[in-house]
C-alpha cells in the first residue's frame, strides 16, 4: 500500500510495472488518471493550485486504500496526488489496483476515486482570464459516494 | 491549549493559517468552538455563522459538530474537499 502526496509529475508506466510485478499472481491491473481540463462551467482555466493537509491528507488516503482492500479481494493499490500549481493537460491524481481478476480491481479502484474526492482535504482553485475563484465541491460527487453504502 | 487550522477558502478570507488558543470557557465541542470564531466578527462572523458549509477535522479525522474538544487537539476548519 502507498500514498503519496507531491508536487513533482508521475509517471504512470513506472507505478504500472511496479505494482505489476510485486504479485506474481496479478491478473488485472486498473489505472485511474485524472487531470486538469482547459474548461470549467464554461469558463477558460488557465492554472489550478492544489492545497492540501499535510498529515491529514496523507491518512485519509490510506484510509481509503485500507476500505478498499477490506471490501474486495485485492492484491495492492497506490494514490499518487499532486499539489501546488498545474496547468490545463497536467496530471492530477494516479490510482492504482492490482488483483486476480478486472471485476474486483474495477470496483476498488472507483470507490477510491469516489472516497477521494468527498472525504481526501484537498482543495482546488482556478484561475481564469476573469479572476479566480476556489472549486465549488459537486453534490454529484456526494451521489457517487453514497452508491457504495447501499 | 488546542492547535486551530484554517484551510483553502477559509485560510485566505479569515488571513489566518493557524493559531494556538487556550480552550474558551463554555466551549466543549466543535459547533462551540465554532459559536465562540463567530464572535470576532467580520469574516468570522460570516464564516462560522453563516450559511456557508464548514467542515472540521480533530486530529486528522473528520468529525461532527458534536465531537469534544480535547486539550492538545488539533482542530482544523476548512470547506467541502474538492481534490482528484
Amino acid at each position: 500500500m502507498t500514498v503519496r502526496v507531491q508536487v513533482e509529475d508521475f509517471d504512470a508506466g513506472a507505478e504500472i510495472r511496479r505494482l505489476r510485478m510485486a504479485h506474481r499472481n496479478t491478473g488485472a491491473i486498473v489505472t485511474f488518471i485524472g487531470q486538469v481540463r482547459d474548461l470549467n462551467d464554461g469558463a477558460d482555466v488557465t492554472t489550478m493550485t492544489l492545497e492540501h493537509y499535510p498529515g491529514m491528507t496523507e491518512k485519509s488516503l490510506e484510509v481509503i486504500i485500507e476500505q478498499a482492500k477490506n471490501r474486495w479481494d485485492i492484491y495492492d493499490a497506490l494514490i499518487v496526488h499532486r499539489v501546488g500549481e498545474l496547468q490545463p493537460a497536467d496530471q492530477i491524481v494516479l490510482v492504482v489496483v492490482t488483483g486476480a481478476h478486472r471485476k474486483e480491481a474495477f470496483a476498488a479502484c472507483e470507490f477510491m476515486m469516489d472516497y477521494l474526492k468527498t472525504e481526501a482535504p484537498f482543495w482546488k482553485k482556478e484561475r481564469t482570464p476573469t479572476g479566480e475563484h476556489w472549486v465549488e465541491a459537486k453534490a454529484s460527487d456526494d451521489v457517487a459516494r453514497e452508491r457504495w453504502n447501499k | 491549549m488546542i492547535k486551530v487550522l484554517y484551510f483553502a477558502r477559509l485560510k485566505e478570507s479569515l488571513n489566518y493559517s493557524e493559531e494556538e488558543i487556550s480552550i474558551p470557557a463554555g466551549v466543549s465541542t466543535v459547533a462551540h468552538l465554532m459559536t465562540h470564531l463567530a464572535q470576532r466578527g467580520d469574516a468570522w462572523a460570516s464564516l462560522f455563522a453563516g450559511k456557508q458549509v464548514v467542515r472540521a477535522a480533530i486530529n486528522h479525522e473528520l468529525v461532527s459538530n458534536t465531537a469534544v474538544i480535547k486539550d492538545g487537539d488539533e482542530v482544523a476548519f476548512f470547506p467541502p474537499v474538492t481534490g482528484g
